[in-house]
């Protein structure tokens, strides 16, 4: 069972998501698993990978691909597994790796299943396990042909070094098609994030649209001083300019696990939810009672926020003084 | 120009598997995936007074006409659904090859994508729809402008914002924060009936059953399951109270 794992890298780090689908591939494919790694100057990250577990790297790396498009890599990673005969292929998922995994699925008239939080061999057959409709149920899903690509929910497996040696690396020179072509990255605004972080709070009260207005977001400032916590927000108020990226808690966001999770007006978006679902107790506000966020709330309250917020700050300050 | 937008028909309220098909019931209500909305949204945004032409494309059973219609009433300017029993139980490889056939004899410079179906969550149709149209693909687009022929995206990622340009014609996916879509007004609402509509089959697309649905998807679902309970959930609503309660809660856990 040829399984190829596709690598992701942020400058010269290779992340972990991808590190992690890979030492659980190579429990999977005992020893025989291989990665393909795409950029410009990446060669020298193939090593690291077979810390965890690759015995084999193959490696496009050309200043051409150096932009984190999709369209290139569907390119290689489909003469990749045309040539290497692998018949799975695995990536961790992030906002570049869905459009490649999707793309090559395209290419290949390959099946792919998504958002798996695990996989396993039952009878000599891979399953994927995949939580569905907001996590309430488990489903259990297959491939009906070769190759099966698999994308996994962010956190799925830790990344663990698996004791491997030193891979074989193998150049791969491609051609792009003219599509793949098309996209340039014409600027990147790389955020590094300032101020204190939020990933070391006890408590966050986060906020998303339902706030109705950045300067709304005073309540949920207040609130999480009454509470002596941090503010985090959803993506949905990053990208339109109400609160800084920094603060954003989701799969392009940040992961966290505080002992107290205050969610204002968010719905509960499964990319949301993959930030914060391990915090130990999460309280919701909401006026939806069919949101998706109190599927994973230990209270759920379904009302105004508007009302609810101030005099809950209120009540609080008032138990301190 | 020409935009389409493909748009979705989903269940409302909380969605159900059945047991038998282990498909999503699509029996009940349904409505216009609200993830959809921001995409017909952008896609008037971009027409403004121009004579551009905003069709609105779908895949789905024969009630998704509502969800299309519902797009005519906010001021998309012609429909187009694709549907016929065959296409039940459709995973991405076989829906992206049903809509990049519709596409293909549509020809718009610019196709729209909404951010996610909110049944499914797959956030990658479209750049499993790009590959078979061979068009350059941007998704996750929280601004997006046309200067001339050239598409200009600005997207987030896990490190922070990248800006795309792309030529036309091209696939964009947009996110959920790029617009607040608008309310259908009851003039839209009225003029969305006489606006062009059409319903094709597989047929019309030189399409056969076996390359579809269940029968041309290369995954399955195996089994269904129930995923380990969380604890012991309360939820309450929201009267006079909710703050006593919240704040009685967080005293109980001990986290004030
Ligand atoms: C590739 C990808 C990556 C993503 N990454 C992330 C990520 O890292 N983090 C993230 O958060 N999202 C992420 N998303 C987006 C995610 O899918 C959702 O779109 C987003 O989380 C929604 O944000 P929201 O809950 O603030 O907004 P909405 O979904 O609009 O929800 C607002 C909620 O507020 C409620 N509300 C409105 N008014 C009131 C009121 N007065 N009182 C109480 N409640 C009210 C509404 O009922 C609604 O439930 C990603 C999506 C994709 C496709
Ligand atoms: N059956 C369909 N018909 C038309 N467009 C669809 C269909 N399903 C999904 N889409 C579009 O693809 C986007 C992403 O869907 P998904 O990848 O399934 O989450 C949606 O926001 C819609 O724009």
């Amino acid at each position: 069972m040829p399984i190829l794992v596709f690598l992701e890298h942020h400058g010269s780090e290779l992340q972990k998501g991808s590190l992690g689908v890979l030492s659980k591939a190579a429990q999977l494919g005992g020893g025989d698993v291989a990665a393909v790694l795409v950029g410009g100057g990446v060669k020298e990250l193939a090593s690291e990978a077979g810390k965890y577990g690759a015995t084999k790297v193959h490696v496009a790396d050309d200043a051409s691909l150096e932009p984190p498009l999709p369209q290139a890599r569907v390119d290689v990673l489909a003469k990749v597994v045309r040539e290497g005969g692998y018949d799975t292929v695995l990536f961790a998922n992030s906002v570049l790796a869905a459009d490649i995994a999707a793309g090559l699925a395209a290419r290949l008239e390959a099946g792919l299943n998504w958002d798996l939080a695990d996989i396993a061999l039952q009878d000599g057959a891979l399953v994927g396990k995949r939580p569905a409709l907001q996590d309430s149920v488990l489903a259990d899903v297959g491939w009906k042909s070769e190759p099966r690509i698999a994308l996994f929910r962010s956190g799925s497996f830790d990344a663990a070094p698996t004791g491997g040696g030193e891979p074989h690396v193998e150049d791969v020179a491609v051609e792009l098609e003219e599509h793949s072509r098309g996209a340039k990255v014409v600027d990147q605004q790389l955020e590094e994030s300032s101020g204190p972080s939020i990933e070391d709070a006890d408590v966050i009260v986060a906020g998303g649209r339902g706030l109705g207005s950045p300067d709304k977001f005073t309540l949920a400032e207040e609130l999480a001083r009454a509470l002596g916590g941090a503010v985090g927000a959803t993506r949905a108020v990053v990208d339109a300019g109400w609160y800084p990226y920094a603060s954003q808690i989701g799969q392009t966001g940040k992961t966290v696990s505080p002992k107290l999770y205050v969610a204002l007006g968010i719905s509960g978006a499964i990319q949301h939810k993959v930030g914060m679902q391990s915090s130990n107790v999460i309280v919701a506000i909401n006026k939806d009672g069919n949101a998706p966020i109190f599927e994973f709330s230990d209270l759920g309250v379904v009302g105004d926020l508007h009302e609810i917020v101030p005099k809950l700050t209120e009540l609080l300050n008032q138990r301190k003084s | 120009m020409k935009i389409a937008v493909c748009v979705k028909h989903v269940p409302e309220g909380s969605s159900k598997l059945d047991p038998g098909s282990k498909r999503l019931d699509r029996s009940g209500e349904g409505a216009l995936n609200h993830f959809d909305a921001n995409a017909v949204e952008e896609a008037l945004r971009l027409k403004g007074d121009s004579d551009t032409e905003v069709v609105v494309v779908s895949m789905g059973p024969e009630k998704a006409a509502d969800s299309l219609r519902k797009a005519l009433a906010m001021g998309a300017d012609r429909a187009v659904l694709v549907t016929d029993d065959a296409l039940a139980g459709s995973d991405l490889v076989a829906t992206s090859k049903v809509l990049a056939k519709i596409l293909e004899r549509e020809n718009p410079d610019l196709v729209l994508f909404g951010q996610q179906a909110s049944d499914a969550d797959g956030a990658v149709l479209w750049a499993a729809v790009a590959e078979r149209l061979r068009r350059p693909v941007v998704s996750q687009a929280a601004e997006l402008s046309i200067a001339g022929e050239t598409v200009h995206v600005k997207r987030q990622t896990e490190f922070g914002y990248d800006v795309i340009e792309t030529a036309l014609p091209a696939v964009v996916a947009v996110s959920d924060a790029i617009n607040e879509p608008r309310y259908p007004s009851l003039k839209g609402i009225m003029g969305a009936k006489k606006k062009p509509s059409e319903t094709v089959s597989l047929g019309d697309l030189g399409l056969d059953a076996g390359d579809v649905g269940e029968a041309g998807s290369k995954t399955e679902v195996l089994a269904l399951g129930s995923p380990p309970a969380r604890g012991d959930a309360r939820k309450i609503e929201g009267d006079g109270n909710a703050a006593q309660a919240i704040v009685d809660f967080l005293a109980e856990k001990r986290l004030i």
